[in-house]
Formats: structure tokens, sequence, C-alpha cells
């Protein structure tokens, strides 16, 4: 990790970014609700949420162009909360890139170290260093407006860290590019992050890049935080109905109790009958407890019409939703509901053909309980 | 297929149609300039330069040209002061009155230039001012107000507000955001108003004809008055001229600030 060495000579482990009961009312609604969070140095965090949620509110007020109505943020144990904009050393990368279009490449990137009164042969060395860092190359003396999204996105990045930022913002980043350079952007953000090691906050809708970007993953919905977790726990281990149904696809089962009889644990739905835990069940189970049971499709597995056995159910077909390397075939079972069920190729679309009925295998190893309150 | 044909022809003479009712009356006026003799005939019976010769000779034209010339600078310029400050306020902050002081700002486009004329005549009378450069400069100064105003707010409309925020992120205080991101970007649509600006005033008479004297006459007012005297073609050839001059300070405005982008007849 000697590229680390770049940006930040001396850093040692500790937060970069402190946020302590934020709050921020408009009018009479709330913007972000009471938030703490601690972010560790070097740490790539995805704010994540529905649009309206919060989270760029909350990045505007790191970035202090929203004033708290509430609470504290501290920036490398300095508090920040009433600092200006200008005396921040915060980096950001704008969801409409906000570059310059009355300079060029080169004086974009150039601005902060100007505006930070470097001596002019230092702005060289540090602009062409970031040039180089996104491969800008041969581009210096372009308009903002000849380039193409990805290397106005690589400039809005070039023009953020040249000024070796103590925290990087990225503002929704990616969401102006299409599909396909939008993954190869998410693959040049990590390895930028890789390689200066700044400390990230990236704000998102979207919870694909959210799960493959980052360390952490912030879930906000309706001004507050619902959960804080690594992308793998985050997805199989959702801390409420909104995260679960929020990150990747989920079945959510009706409201069920927990049962232990004779060594066996057992969610018993009503109209349905007893679900069998195969081993020991899923965090959460205590017996007597009413809790509601979240599936992910690929743990419901459609078996053979007639086929029994345990927590198989039968239901009819809806719609298959065909997606190439695999489908999600929807079954309306009586009791539960609609019941997603995804299986490699395609052939689930032949022989089990809409209206029919088709039999589902519960495998409730993976299932997540939660209280039938959330 | 043959309906169509005929619609084809239909729009096509509607449209020859009207260039040609538009254009026709400066044609005719510029086909009488180059008249021979000694009168406004129309056609032509020959080509002559002369009295374009006299045209550029005659010192009442001289003078008139030099008064315009003069007027239009301080007219426009004051207006360019006055005009975006006003659009800064307007695009800025949203305060009681803002409509209405809007409404002030546009309404010399729909109040005849003869009623502004005529108003600051009396007014002068009553404040003892008398016809010249400042009763002329503050007319005109009213009369261009609203197309400056206009030009600056939108190509202030048109700055996205990240800007600001993208140059604050990178350590601008909020001088150094105006000097060196909103200044720049407006700049272009400030310089736009003020050709509008001269254009306008350099070629208006309604108003001028109440509120000049006869040492401060502009071009359009000198014109009026040897018209009344003399019917020769020389005041086709100052036509001319003035026509062509204007036409080259758009096009060349046009090529160097992107005057139709500025303007925002070209939307994007």
């Amino acid at each position: 990790m000697t590229e680390t060495a770049i940006i930040h000579p001396s850093k040692e482990a500790g937060s970069a970014v402190d946020i302590v009961r934020v709050r921020k009312d408009f009018g009479s609604a709330v913007g972000v609700a009471d938030v703490s969070l601690t972010i560790r140095n070097g740490e790539f965090v995805t704010l994540l949420g529905p649009s309206g949620c919060g989270k760029s509110t909350l990045l505007g007020m790191i970035a202090g162009f929203v004033t708290p109505t509430a609470g504290k943020i501290v920036v490398d144990g300095a508090d920040i909360t009433d600092l200006e904009p200008y005396r921040r050393d915060i980096g950001m990368v704008f969801q409409s890139y906000a570059l310059f279009p009355h300079m060029n490449v080169h004086d974009n990137i150039a601005f902060g170290l100007r505006m930070r009164k470097l001596p002019a042969a230092q702005v060289e060395k540090e602009v062409a260093r970031a040039i180089a860092m996104m491969k800008l190359e041969g581009f210096e003396a372009r308009r903002v407006r000849q380039l193409s999204g990805g290397q106005q996105q690589r400039v809005a990045l070039a023009r953020a860290i040249v000024i070796r930022p103590k925290v990087l913002l990225l503002d929704e980043p990616l969401s102006a590019l299409d599909k396909n350079l939008r993954a190869q952007m998410q693959v040049e953000l990590s390895e930028l992050h890789r390689k200066t090691g700044l400390t990230t906050i990236f704000v998102t809708h979207d919870q694909g890049e959210a799960l493959s970007l980052s360390d952490r993953i912030v879930v906000m919905n309706k001004g507050a935080v619902q959960q804080v977790a690594a992308p793998i726990e985050l997805y199989r281990q959702p801390a409420n109905g909104f995260v679960a149904s929020f990150i990747g696809e989920i079945n959510a089962l009706p409201p069920g109790r927990c049962e232990l009889k004779d060594g066996t644990a057992s969610l018993v739905l009503p109209g349905v009958g007893p679900l069998v835990f195969p081993t020991a069940p899923a965090t959460g189970f205590a017996p007597g407890r009413q809790v509601r049971a979240f599936l992910r499709p690929e743990h419901v597995r459609p078996v053979l019409a007639g086929e029994a056995g345990p927590n198989v159910v039968t239901g009819k077909v809806e719609a298959h939703i065909y997606q190439g390397s695999h489908t999600i075939t929807r079954v309306v079972v009586e009791g539960i509901g609609l019941v997603e069920t995804r299986v490699t190729g395609a052939e689930i679309v032949a022989s089990a053909p809409v209206g029919a009925s088709l039999g589902l295998a519960f495998d409730l190893s993976e299932a997540v309980l939660l209280d039938t309150a959330d | 297929m043959r309906s169509q044909k005929i619609g084809t022809v239909a729009f096509w003479s509607l449209v020859v149609a009207l260039l040609t009712y538009m254009t026709l009356p400066t044609i005719v006026v510029l086909m009488t300039s180059v008249n021979p003799t000694e009168i406004l005939a129309f056609p032509p019976q020959g080509v002559s330069f002369d009295w374009y010769v006299k045209a550029v000779t005659y010192p009442d034209f001289r003078i008139a040209f030099k008064n315009g010339l003069i007027v239009t600078a301080c007219a426009s310029t004051l207006a360019l002061i006055v005009g975006s400050a006003f659009a800064w306020l307007i695009h800025h902050y949203d305060f009681r009155g803002r409509g209405l002081l809007e409404g002030v700002l546009w309404s010399p486009l729909i109040i005849p230039h003869f009623t502004l004329g005529f108003g600051f005549l009396l007014l002068g009378g009553a404040f003892g001012v008398q016809q010249g450069y400042v009763m002329i400069v503050l007319a005109h100064m009213v009369l261009v107000m609203p197309f400056v105003t206009r030009a600056v707010h939108v190509s202030l409309a048109n700055i996205d507000p990240a800007l600001a925020r993208a140059a604050a992120n990178l350590g601008a205080s909020p001088f150094q955001v105006l000097t060196r991101i909103t200044l720049p970007l407006v700049v272009p649509g400030m310089a736009g108003g003020w050709l509008i600006a001269a254009v306008l005033s350099l070629t208006e008479f309604t108003a001028s004809l109440y509120v000049t004297g006869s040492r401060t006459q502009t071009l359009p007012v000198a014109m009026y008055n040897y018209i009344r005297e003399y019917a020769d073609p020389t005041v086709s050839a100052i036509s001319a001229l003035l026509i062509i001059a204007t036409t080259l300070i758009m096009l060349v405005a046009d090529r160097t600030i992107g005057l139709r982008r500025v303007l925002a007849i070209d939307t994007h």
C-alpha cells in the first residue's frame, strides 16, 4: 500500500468523520432526524436510500451547504459544524459534475490549488499528477463541453482529489452515465479509493453500486438511519423490513409464530402450516414469538408438482421474468401471497407455464426473522 | 400524392409571400438609394453611388451621427449597469414587490415611445431641464433597459447553481466565486445586452424626436428633418448605411459571443 502515502503521508487509524445527533428540519418537515455516524479513516461509506430519504441533505451538511438544525459534525478532530464551506478542505464530486464551463480541463483541476495560493510550479506538478492518475493526459487544453460523460466524470474526480481533501464526497456521480460506462466507472472509483486511501462518502439510490463499492453501507429512509453494516451483512441480516426489501429482491412471508417441538424449530403460518427450520433456526428465533420471515428468491426452489416434502407449498404461476442468466418466476400461493423464486436458465418457462400449478420448497436456513412491527 | 404537391406549393408560396412582405419596404428604400437622379424613384433608373458620398459628407448627418454615438454609448452603458443590478436582484432574491419591479422593467416594451418621449419632455420642463444630452440619455436608458436586464437575467439563470457550490467547495470565498465564476459566465450576456441596447438606441426615432434639440439631434431625427425639406435619395443612402452597420455589428456579435445563445433565442 505504498500508493496510500501519495495523499496521506502520515495518517494514523481513527475516525475521520464524526456525525453527532445531526438533525435538519425543513419547516415542519424532517429532512434528517438525529443521525449519528462515525466514519473511520480511509473507509468507503455509502449513504443509500430512496430519493427524499435525507442522504443528500446529510452530504450537504458535511460539505457545508446545508446548516444543521441541531447536532455537530467533526472532521479530523475539528468541529466544522459552523465553518464556511470554502474553509473545510472537503472534496466533492457533484451529480452534474459542475465543471466550470469557461475553463479548460487543466484550469478546472488547478482551481482548488490556485485558491490555496500554491506556487505555480507546485500547482503544475500536482495537476500533472492528478491528470496522470485519472488518465486524462492529452486533454489538458480541452474545453469541458467537448468531453464525454466519462471524461467529465474523471475531471470532476481529479479536481476533487488534487486538493488532498480530508474527506471525499461523491453525490450520485454515476447516475448521469449509461449502463456500460457506469460499470467501468465503478471499477475506477474502487481503484481510486485503493490508490489514494481517501475517506470517501458516497451517496446513491442504486443498491448495486452500494453493494459493490462500499466498506460499509448506511441505509436511510425518511431522514433516519435504518441500518449501518458491511454489504454482505446487510444482504444476509437486514435489520428491518425496509432494509430487507430495499436491498435486493426478497419475499416477505405473512406473520407467523415460532415453535419448538421435540427439538424441531418451525415457523407456523396461519392457513399454511408449519415451515421447518432445517438446522439451527435463524437469529431472532424464540419459541412463542410472533415474527415475519423474509426469504430471498434464490432460497425458494421450484419442485415437481406432486412432490411432497417438508416446507413445500403449491401455488399458481403468475408470470416469468426472464433475465438471461436466470429467471424469476412469480407464484401466487394461497395463505402467503406472491412468492418469487429464482432459478438458473430458462427451462422453467416451458416446464411451468403461466397458469400451471407449481410446488415451491422454502429453504429457511437463510431466512431473516424480524419483529412483526418492523 | 396530388394533394400533397398542392400543399407543398401552398406552403412555399406562403413563405415567399411572408418574406417579401417583411423585407420589401427595406428593399425599396435600398434600391432608391442608387438612383442617379434627384428624385426618389422606384424602380431606380440607373446605378450611382453619388448619394452615399453626399450622405457621409452632409454636415447635419455627421453631427447627428456623432451625437447618436455619444448618446448610445452613455445610455447603453448606464442601462447595462442599472439593468445588471436589477437582474441580479430579481435572480437572487424573492422579495415583496418583485413582480411589480419586473413589470416596471418590462413596461417600455408596451408603453409607446411617443408617450415616453413626450413624458420626458414635460418632466424636463417641470424641472427646468433643456432638451439635450442629459434628457436624451435618460430617455434612451429607460427604452433599452428591458433588453439589457433580460439578457443579464437569462445568463444568470443559465448558470448551474452547483458551479458556485463547487467553487466554494474548492476553497473560493464568496467574493472569489463572484469574480472567478459568476462574472466570467455573465459577461457574454452583458455584452449581448449592451449591443442590443446600442443598436436600439442608435436607431430610435419616436421618443428622440421630443427629447433632442436642434444641436443634439440624433441620426434618425436628422434624417426625418432632412426628408421634410428635400426628397432626394440621400436619406435612402444613409438608411442603407445604418442598416449595413447594425447588421455587421449583430453578425460580429453572434460570431464572437454567441448572441443567439446569450439572448436565449437558441435555448440550448
